[in-house]
């Protein structure tokens, strides 16, 4: 499925979707996978970020490495906002699930419910997965 | 069709590259087009040329470049993610002012840049991982 | 629609459960890997997977089946595939979740 509208200078624009389902720290696919979202911005697609299950702590407010010594890359997720990554959603179900709220993230997000959500991943052209 | 794979694991610890070749072969046998097969995270660990598997198992890494051999197909290690786990070619040896490197043939070092635009310019983009 | 693949134990791992709540009806999903489990009979998922089955087409990769010794125990109405198999359902979808 490729979507009509077309970038500037002539190449398609996609739907990407990534799906953030992994805690931070404890493996590195939460920050490689930011590290994708950041590149990815560059080629100005149409981005929308899912955080599902454990992947909600990745925006998590309060993170404080170091005494793990690992880079706390939180405050990146609000970087975002200049690359034009602007849709952001976090599962209704995994926000209940953990006992957060979405004033607990570094981010404003919008809370979706799954229901939404499987419409939203039917809508993508690529869905990238974490 | 035109395919595009992510790999995200390791060979020998985790089923993911093993699929990921299977599921390669398979489209190739059925007249499809593998665009790229990108590694990504620990994935990158498929394209050292010292891995040396027992006799008796199957070689992960020369599957691999067999594959780009007979295929053509373009096997892309992302660089950021190879550094990290000490994979390198000549050139990112002598850029990083290291006494050795070990890319497997028919791989390539490249930028993250090469999964977005394997997502753009495929029809699909698999992903196998963790 | 969107074809789903779940490569993890349903007794190990939430990615099926998250990927049964996030799955459209009339999409499709394919067990692979140790996803396969969640393909077999008399299990705690069993009805799970059975109640979504109405909507959604449930698939298990049959040389991960096999390899694990599954093969007497796959559920009624599971259908199995082999590689070719998998690249004709990816194929024919609109689009691929992986839930890692």
């Amino acid at each position: 499925m490729m979507s009509d509208e077309m970038m500037e200078d002539g190449g398609p624009v996609k739907k990407f979707l990534y799906m953030n389902r992994k805690a931070p720290y404890g493996t590195v696919y939460a920050l490689e996978s930011l590290e994708v979202v950041l590149i990815g911005a560059a080629f100005e697609q149409d981005v929308s970020l899912v955080f599902a299950d454990d992947g909600l702590y990745q925006i998590a407010k309060g993170q404080d490495t170091a005494g793990i010594e690992m880079k706390n890359f939180s405050p990146t997720y609000r970087a975002l906002e200049m690359y034009d990554v602007e849709q952001l959603y976090v599962e209704k179900e995994s926000l209940e699930a953990r006992g957060l709220t979405a004033e607990d993230f570094v981010v404003e997000v919008e809370v979706k419910t799954a229901e939404e959500i499987r419409d939203l991943m039917e809508e993508q052209d690529v869905v990238l997965s974490f | 069709m035109k395919f595009s794979i992510q790999v995200n694991e390791g060979p020998y610890t985790h089923q993911a590259s093993d699929s990921a070749f299977k599921f390669a072969s398979a489209a190739l046998e059925k007249g499809h087009e593998i665009f790229r097969i990108f590694f990504y995270h620990d994935g990158v660990n498929n394209a050292t040329r010292l891995t040396t598997p027992p006799q008796d198992d199957r070689h992960i890494v020369n599957r691999w470049s067999d594959l780009a051999d007979k295929h053509g197909v373009d096997l892309v290690v992302c660089v950021a993610a190879a550094q990290r786990r000490g994979i390198a070619d000549a050139d990112e040896s002598k850029r990083n002012g290291k006494d050795a490197d070990n890319l497997a043939p028919g791989f390539r070092i490249s930028g993250l840049g090469q999964l977005i635009e394997a997502g753009i310019q495929a029809d699909r983009l698999v992903v196998f991982g963790d | 629609m969107l074809l789903h693949t779940v490569n993890k134990s349903p007794f190990e791992k939430n990615a099926l459960d998250s990927c049964l709540r996030m799955a459209k009806a009339g999409s499709s999903i394919l067990l692979i890997e140790d996803g396969v489990y969640a393909a077999t009979n008399n299990t705690s998922v069993s009805e799970k997977v059975k109640g979504v089955m109405g909507d959604i087409t449930v698939y298990a990769l049959e040389e991960d089946v096999k390899a694990r010794g599954m093969q007497d125990k796959v559920m009624d109405g599971i259908k199995l595939v082999d590689y070719a198999g998998f690249v004709d359902l990816v194929a024919e979808s609109d689009n691929v979740s992986a839930w890692l």
